[in-house]
């Protein structure tokens, strides 16, 4: 009982630190290009703002314009109640394994995509053509590294996983390093960054995330950058607990708890500053080039997948 | 006691075909009768099916026909009663959705309806007889019963010649399959003794024989199931037919061919081989990727629905291969999971594809139309046929919690113990094939993004559009019920894959263990610590949230009414529908990057007086070109080279006959 309770409290402090990421990230990006920026808690500023706002609905739109806001924001809740972030003693992680996990994901992509195609207009459908051309790139790539994780920890259970890699001796196998690498470059493209995608802009040669939810307002544009900030969250959240597990606790006692709390903040305002640093580095990519980018995180999450087929399985 | 049922529907479609004929004068009446009885067949089966596969029966029966010493043996184990259910299910919902389809060819007197029904009620006997035949003999006549029988219903509307070609080359595809077929039980009737599938299965095969046996069966069987390179029927027959005929191909017959695959070798053959498995696993990622980018490129919805067929039949055979190959390398247990992964999808596919058809029979009776580019806004029209058909795009491209995931994630489990495997070609082979999975799973969602948004939302591209409206009662009712199965067996999966584990605990000597875990609410194919999903709970949370942030975004004290207003045209005035996305060119990044998969051909005429730029592309199918196309030149060739011998001339046919009879008597002496 204690367990489902935590994972309720954990699930609700992921989607209400969510914004403060993004935040984060764009006000260290600011920094570092030497601008002003606004403060990292200004995302909850503008989602207050949003939740006062009267939605404006464009005449053509149906019910699944309506419905999709409520659909992909529900869907990243699960998604994020499911993800082992400070314990790995976490009852909900037995309802959706990572797979499902990928699944949920796709779930709320595929309703993303039908309401960008809902009113009818190109930017609508530009949005949605491209996004689920490179994330049907994006996804095998990501799939296929967490088989590979799966496979080494003989799990496909989150929770196990992270609880294998935070307890195993520490070694650079190979094909976890391949992994890992794989696992940057395909949530650097689906949580739509630079240089997939830029968030930061609205010109239609170039965006992809923010094309779809163009004709959006009020609430329902709420939910809709809610769950793209909680997505990158749950990308952050994934990436940090899998490639630097330790910290994370074992347990559920509250002493525990509050030192991997602590270790995982942590880690996560420095994987923004890292995010930042490259977001600040480097320039967005032509749309077509994008899936030479996307090919490569594909061929090396085959790569780890192989060598740890071929070398590490005895 | 099922068994018997089971002969009733086969009885009862027989008397469906009867009643076509005797109330041919009156083409009303009869539509009614004859689909009362299809569909009374289709309930007697799924009873005779559940109960034979809830109870783990097995009975057998010998019917006092045929010749002395060959007898027509039936049988109903649970495989055939899985099967049987799925056959009956379909053809239930099919006869339901039929009346109101067709009723409208009753009056216009083109076509003769009782041609149609009447050969509905055959075309479904023989599947039903195929699933319970139990020698060799019967289940050919069956077989064949169910080609010829669909041949005609593909040919139904013959005034077209796109039809008419259709029809032949599927008819010459059957023809061909079937003789692979009747080889490959041959082989197995050689060296067992006699035609029944007991004998069969008691056969003692070498190691060669055993494989040439395989091959025929491989070849005749994926004629019919229409895996790559063999499918290039498939999308031409499925989109002709009537829509309830397409269901019923499409989501049933593919499986009947299915079932033939496993009962031979499974059961029949016997001693499974590794290779084998990497065949067909490899044939089935292949089938399963070409399958999905071929339906990318297709703007005839229903040749869109028949390409994803291949694709699903690929998924269903990367299960069996799977299972194959864990077999052959004694790990019975995974070889369970991939089997009844398998049979899972079979079940599956027949759910959503034939409730995606039916939708897409509601849609062209509507708009009139098979081309996508001339649709866009139906959801406002047809509120119910679009609520159905989005239900069945989320499970066809395998999304919690509906039940197209769940066959999927238990061949990933299976898959992901392939490092129990000492071979390195196994090795490498498995996870090659789960990468190929994965990139049909994530452009299956490319493509139903594309029919959805551009067929059911946005604005109507033409004006027959904006007169449709919502089908009848009965149409809608069967994409009802299939509907609302598509959702239960997505949120029951382990009561599911409890009462398929007969079917491998039968075949294989093992079902899976972990499927009697902790708890029903957890699907645990292996044990709760490797895997686990709790479709239920996942749904539960979902709809959970759904109204938390409902009722947080709704306060009673604040107004939430919402402001209509025209769509952002960027201040250029009002948007008009040419102006959306089309099908083609929200497929056109994939068909970039993927250029090798296609043979397309491209053409810009630029502007002139009076005339427009004109835009061509055409996408074709490399199979066809490549492998089909030199085959059908060369039989041209060798036909004609051999008609010179064709003089017209008697006596040069009398010398003929003459030699041949010398010839023959050289021969016997």
């Amino acid at each position: 009982m204690t367990g489902w309770l935590f994972a309720l409290v954990q699930t609700l402090c992921v989607v209400l630190f969510a914004p403060f990421l993004a935040g984060w990230v764009k006000w260290i990006k600011c920094k570092l290009q030497n601008r002003q920026g606004p403060a990292p808690w200004q995302p909850y500023r503008d989602l207050w703002r949003l939740s006062k706002k009267q939605v404006v609905l464009a005449d053509v739109a149906s019910p699944i314009f309506r419905a999709a806001p409520y659909i992909v924001f529900g869907a990243t809740v699960v998604a994020a109640s499911v993800l082992p972030i400070v314990s790995t003693q976490l009852p909900t992680a037995a309802l959706a394994d990572v797979i499902v996990l990928v699944g949920i994901f796709a779930l709320t992509r595929f309703f993303l995509a039908l309401a960008g195609m809902d009113v009818g207009t190109s930017f609508g459908g530009m949005g949605s053509s491209r996004e689920v051309t490179l994330s049907s790139l994006a996804e095998p790539a990501l799939l296929m590294t967490f088989f590979t994780l799966a496979m080494t920890v003989s799990s496909t259970n989150l929770s196990s996983a992270v609880a294998y890699l935070s307890q195993a001796h520490f070694t650079l196998a190979p094909s976890l390093i391949f992994s890992f690498m794989a696992l940057l470059l395909v949530a650097v493209a689906e949580t739509g960054r630079i240089p997939i995608d830029n968030p930061a802009t609205h010109l239609e040669l170039t965006m992809i995330h923010e094309a779809m939810i163009l004709e959006y307002s009020g609430r329902h544009l709420l939910l809709m950058e809610w769950a793209a900030m909680l997505k990158l969250t749950l990308y952050s959240i994934l990436i940090v607990n899998l490639i630097v597990p330790w910290g994370i606790s074992l347990t559920l006692e509250p002493q525990a708890i509050a030192l991997a709390t602590v270790s995982v903040l942590g880690k996560l305002l420095v994987l923004g500053v890292l995010l930042a640093v490259s977001e600040t580095s480097q320039a967005k990519m032509r749309l077509f080039r994008a899936p030479q980018y996307l090919g490569m995180a594909f061929i090396l999450s085959l790569l780890g997948m192989m060598s740890h087929i071929i070398l590490e399985v005895r | 006691m099922s068994l018997t049922m089971a002969q009733l529907a086969v009885f009862l479609t027989l008397l469906s075909s009867v009643a076509a004929l005797v109330f041919v004068k009156k083409p009303r009446f009869m539509i009614n009768v004859s689909f009362f009885l299809l569909g009374l067949s289709g309930l007697v089966a799924v009873s005779a099916g559940g109960m034979a596969l809830l109870g783990n029966q097995v009975e057998q029966t010998i019917l006092p026909v045929g010749l002395p010493w060959l007898h027509v043996c039936l049988h109903i184990d649970a495989l055939a009663a899985f099967f049987l259910f799925i056959v009956g299910f379909v053809t239930f919902v099919a006869s339901c959705y039929g009346p109101s389809y067709i009723s409208r060819h009753a009056d216009d007197g083109a076509h003769a309806v009782s041609t149609l029904t009447f050969f509905t009620g055959l075309f479904v006997a023989g599947m039903y007889l195929v699933l319970l035949a139990a020698d060799a003999f019967s289940f050919m006549i069956a077989w064949e019963l169910m080609s010829v029988a669909s041949y005609f219903l593909v040919a139904y509307q013959h005034d077209r010649a796109e039809n008419r070609s259709a029809a032949f080359i599927y008819l010459l595809m059957a023809v061909v399959g079937g003789a692979f077929i009747l080889l490959a039980y041959g082989v197995l009737a050689a060296f067992g003794d006699g035609f029944s599938f007991v004998s069969m299965a008691k056969a003692h095969l070498s190691p060669t024989w055993a494989t040439i046996a395989f091959a025929l069966a491989f070849i005749g069987f994926g004629l019919k199931a229409g895996i790559v390179p063999l499918h290039v029927w498939l999308p031409q027959a499925h989109p002709v037919a009537p829509s309830h005929i397409s269901a019923l191909m499409s989501g049933v017959m593919l499986k009947v061919a299915v079932y033939g695959f496993i009962r031979f070798v499974y059961d029949l053959l016997g001693g499974v081989q590794w290779q084998w498995g990497v065949l067909v696993l490899l044939v089935g990622a292949i089938s399963a990727l070409m399958g999905v980018l071929y339906a990318l490129m297709q703007h005839d919805l229903k040749r869109l629905l028949a390409y994803h067929s291949v694709e699903n039949i690929g998924i269903i055979y990367i299960g069996l291969g799977l299972s194959m190959i864990f077999a052959a390398t004694d790990h019975k247990e995974v070889a369970a999971i991939a089997l009844v992964a398998a049979l899972y999808h079979c079940l599956n596919h027949a759910l959503f594809k034939s409730l995606l058809f039916l939708g897409a029979g509601a849609v062209l009776e509507q708009s009139g139309q098979h081309n996508m580019e001339h649709m866009g806004g139906l959801i406002k029209k047809m509120p119910v046929t679009a609520a159905c058909f989005l239900i069945g795009c989320v499970s066809i491209c395998a999304l919690p919690p509906f039940n197209g995931f769940v066959s999927e994630w238990l061949i990933y489990q299976a898959a992901l113990q392939g490092t129990v495997l000492k071979n390195g070609i196994l090795g490498t082979a498995l996870p090659i094939t789960s990468a190929m999975l994965a990139l049909t799973g994530a452009l299956a969602i490319a493509c139903f993004v594309k029919v959805y948004g551009v067929v059911f939302l946005g604005l109507p591209r033409t004006e027959k559009i904006e007169e449709a409206h919502e089908v009848p009662r009965g149409m809608q009712f069967s994409q009802i019920v299939l509907a609302i199965s598509c959702l239960v067996f997505g949120i029951f999966p382990t009561w599911t894959a409890n009462v398929l584990n007969v079917i491998p605990q039968k075949l294989l000597g093992a079902g899976f263990a972990g499927v009697n875990g902790e708890s029903w609410l957890w699907l645990t194919p292996i044990n709760t610590q490797t895997a686990s999903y709790g479709a239920l709970p996942v749904l539960i949370g979902l709809l959970v949230s759904w109204v938390v942030v409902y009722f947080f975004l709704h306060p009673p004290t604040r107004d939430n009414s919402i402001r209509i207003a025209p769509a952002w045209d960027c201040g250029f005035g009002p948007l008009n529908a040419r102006m959306q996305y089309t099908a083609t060119s929200f497929a056109m990044p994939i068909r970039k990057i993927f250029s090798f998969a296609w043979h397309v051909s491209e053409k810009v005429e630029p502007a002139r007086i009076g005339k427009g730029p004109h835009y061509f592309l055409h996408v074709s199918d490399w199979v066809w070109m490549y492998v089909y196309a030199p085959i059908g030149k060369i039989i041209h060739k060798v036909a004609e080279r051999t008609a010179r011998i064709q003089g017209g001339d008697l006596r040069i046919y009398l010398c003929y006959s003459f030699f041949t009879l010398l010839f023959l008597l050289w021969v016997i002496v």
